[in-house]
């Protein structure tokens, strides 16, 4: 027994020798093909963002190499982790070639690492050059897709919601809610006659577990911190003053209470709950048809529609915007804007930086391109390359390009990208979570948001 | 023969070497240096003198992580050990299933961390829920919910280690003692405790080291929530280096003073109890 027993240990460790041994031989094959393949110098690595559609690039990358015979290596990063990855992949020697920051803040830390983008014909591809991030006369990040968030709604529900005979009075369609106030009043008689509706509750959980709470501390509060800035005197937009406050007064705080408020109180979670639930647990009670709206934004299709079980019909998702009760937001839209900038890095080979342009290039202006951006991407992109028809056809975008269009809206721009780093956000969200769970008040939420923002200048 | 072996030892030397300077020495010292200067990727880094220790100790989630992690820390010690000998003293007795509860109490420790922190979340919100809270309401759940899962986790380990030191007392010195007139008590007193003290060392050094540089499960159960209250040492390091722009050095210049504290307290912990073990 011992004897056969030590032989099968020999043949075990014999043969986890021959695996290490074969691995060994097999990359040292690889490495040589890759020094003779003169394709390697050009070979691209994309380090993606979206998880969500990490398989359409592989998608891009595999017809990529078929029409010109370069390798595009995509590696995803994991949902909230693109730092982290970020950091630890260009500190390789095969680093990546393109990668995306997430803004002015973003660009700070990597500013290092972002090639001058502006002689490239991608640049020029972009219709609105403001929107790309520069400094002096280089340019660094381009945005490659538009996205916009609201509150998302099932139209379904809302048109049972309307037809009910014992409603209110005062708000006949969700075409007249246009204001906070009318928002509440709606939201606040639904709850009333949720059992008839056959909901939980209106809204979504306002989700709070670690990772997921970047709806409230990131999306929301770009809304009254939007109006703050942009009463700010002496910049161009608001995005710039965010950038150049060294201090907020957090003037609109009442504002964020309102919907914050509206959020949780008519929602079907108890707010001790708020602490578990995922962005996931939220798309899904959604989807299922359990609540009639949620705050998400235009890539949330995919999730909605993902869901197992899901009871939304696709003509009935629509958007509104965020009413937090400020004055004249009757004329205020979706929050549209974009924190996905592609950036090329400045320390690899010439050869790769052009053939990683020549990708981007090829992605965002050829027909081959384009389809995939719009019809598997779904990306509503800045480029002009793309023609008015080529737009992307999920609810949201079209909902999207709806109130783009619309006369007299004026969109809130994504001023979050100057939130002045992630200790911020959790501070922020952090408040948030005590106050949902009462123990703390707004007062303080406030007093710790104005704090943070100024530590963390 | 004897010439033979002086001459192959480089052989034989070489591949732990190589593994300690790859996988230890290179890393540690690139991390000192680090913790002096300014980088946003470890290969390119501007020196910067103290500056990083300033602001590390300057920041309050720093004082108070470490002031989390050191009750952490004292609380499972104690229960782990207290518990882990308990079970190794019940399941030397020779009852019916021993080897059975040493597997069972043997397996958590099998599994990864992580993978605890989100078992453990689920269970305790599972509960929580009936109070219509979460984990992440009370920084006090979040500390017990730790303590909790680390006992879980390290129990059957220490337990083994134990187990081991109770079976080498030889059988005539127990036997001695109950000749003696010793009563249980006593014979655990004055014979197996202090017999088992190379258990006993070796357990606690575990066991301190093991609290003390805890990450994994935290990351994963609470995350730090509500506030940061419930943010550890080393999950406090991770998040100065990736949550603020410019901060990679604090974070390094913080992991340093770390395993400064680590090691200091784990060096007088050995040799605390390396003096009352008995030679035989």
């Amino acid at each position: 027994m011992k004897k056969l027993s030590s032989i099968f240990l020999c043949v075990v460790m014999m043969l986890s020798f021959f695996g290490c041994g074969k691995d060994n031989t097999d990359s040292s094959t690889n490495s040589t093909s890759q020094n003779t393949n003169q394709s390697t110098e050009t070979e691209i690595y994309f380090l993606n963002f979206k998880p969500e559609v990490s398989s359409v690039y592989e998608e891009i990358a595999a017809k990529y190499k078929e029409e010109t015979g370069v390798t595009v290596k995509v590696v995803t990063a994991a949902s909230d982790t693109y730092e982290q990855t970020l950091t630890s992949e260009v500190a390789k020697k095969d680093a990546p070639t393109i990668f995306q920051i997430n803004g002015p803040i973003g660009y700070r830390k990597w500013a290092n690492y972002c090639l001058d983008l502006s002689d490239t014909n991608l640049y020029s591809f972009l219709s609105d050059k403001s929107l790309a991030i520069t400094q002096g006369n280089g340019v660094y990040g381009i945005p490659y897709v538009v996205e916009a968030y609201g509150i998302i709604y099932n139209d379904d529900i809302m048109d049972r919601y309307f037809e009910l005979d014992d409603r209110q009075k005062k708000v006949n369609s969700v075409d007249e809610i246009t204001n906070f106030e009318n928002l509440r009043t709606v939201v606040e008689d639904m709850t009333k006659h949720k059992n008839t509706l056959e909901i939980d509750g209106v809204f979504a959980s306002t989700s709070f577990s670690s990772g997921n709470s970047w709806r409230w501390n990131t999306h929301l509060a770009n809304v009254p911190l939007y109006y703050e800035f942009k009463e700010a005197e002496g910049f161009d937009d608001p995005t710039l003053a965010g950038l150049g406050a060294d201090e907020i007064t957090f003037k609109y705080a009442e504002n964020f209470k309102n919907i914050f408020d509206l959020y949780v109180n008519n929602s079907g979670t108890e707010k001790g709950l708020l602490g578990s639930k995922s962005i996931g647990d939220s798309m899904s009670e959604f989807a299922l048809g359990k609540v009639a709206m949620v705050q998400n934004g235009t890539w949330a299709y995919k999730e909605i529609a993902g869901v197992e079980g899901n009871k939304v019909e696709e003509d009935d998702i629509g958007f509104l915007p965020i009413y937090t009760g400020v004055k004249g937001e009757e004329k205020q839209g979706l929050c549209i804007g974009t924190e996905n900038y592609l950036a090329v890095n400045s320390k690899v080979s010439k050869g790769k930086q052009q053939a990683s342009i020549d990708f981007l290039e090829w992605l965002f202006s050829s027909r081959e391109g384009k389809k995939y951006v719009t019809e598997k991407l779904e990306f509503i992109s800045p480029f002009n390359t793309f023609e008015d028809d080529e737009l992307p056809e999920d609810p949201l975008s079209k909902e999207t390009i709806r109130w783009m269009n619309r006369d007299g809206i004026t969109s809130v721009p994504w001023i979050f990208t100057s939130f002045p780093s992630e200790v911020f956000k959790e501070e922020l969200s952090s408040a948030l979570l005590e106050y949902v769970q009462g123990q703390t008040d707004w007062t303080s939420v406030r007093k710790r948001t104005v704090d943070s923002w100024k530590n963390e200048k | 023969m004897h010439n033979n072996l002086k001459k192959q030892f480089p052989i034989f030397v070489l591949p732990t070497l190589a593994a300690f300077l790859i996988a230890f020495a290179i890393p540690f010292f690139m991390g000192i240096y680090l913790s002096l200067t300014e980088f946003t990727t470890i290969t390119d880094a501007s020196f910067v003198g103290v500056q990083n220790y300033m602001k590390a100790f300057s920041d309050n989630s720093f004082l108070s992580a470490l002031w989390f992690t050191v009750r952490f820390t004292v609380v499972s010690v104690i229960t782990v050990n207290i518990i882990a000998f308990t079970l190794a003293m019940i399941l030397t007795k020779g009852l019916r299933g021993t080897n059975f509860f040493r597997t069972v109490f043997f397996m958590p420790n099998l599994i990864g961390g992580i993978v605890l922190g989100y078992i453990w979340q689920i269970i305790i919100n599972g509960i929580l829920q009936y109070a219509g809270v979460t984990i992440t309401f009370d920084p006090k759940y979040g500390f017990l919910g730790l303590v909790v899962l680390t006992n879980w986790q390290l129990i059957g380990y220490m337990m083994i280690i134990y187990i081991a030191g109770i079976q080498n007392i030889p059988g005539d010195l127990i036997d001695a003692s109950r000749v003696d007139g010793a009563g249980f008590f006593d014979t655990l007193k004055n014979v197996i405790i202090p017999m088992v003290m190379p258990s006993v060392t070796i357990c606690l050094f575990l066991t301190l080291t093991n609290s003390f540089k805890l990450f994994d499960a935290n990351l994963a159960l609470t995350d730090g929530a509500p506030a940061g209250k419930t943010t550890m040492l080393a999950l406090d390091i991770y998040k100065t280096f990736y949550g603020r722009i410019g901060y990679q050095g604090v974070g390094q210049a913080k992991a340093v003073v770390f395993f400064l504290i680590a090691a200091l307290i784990s060096l007088v912990q050995l040799g605390i109890t390396r003096r009352k073990e008995v030679d035989v």
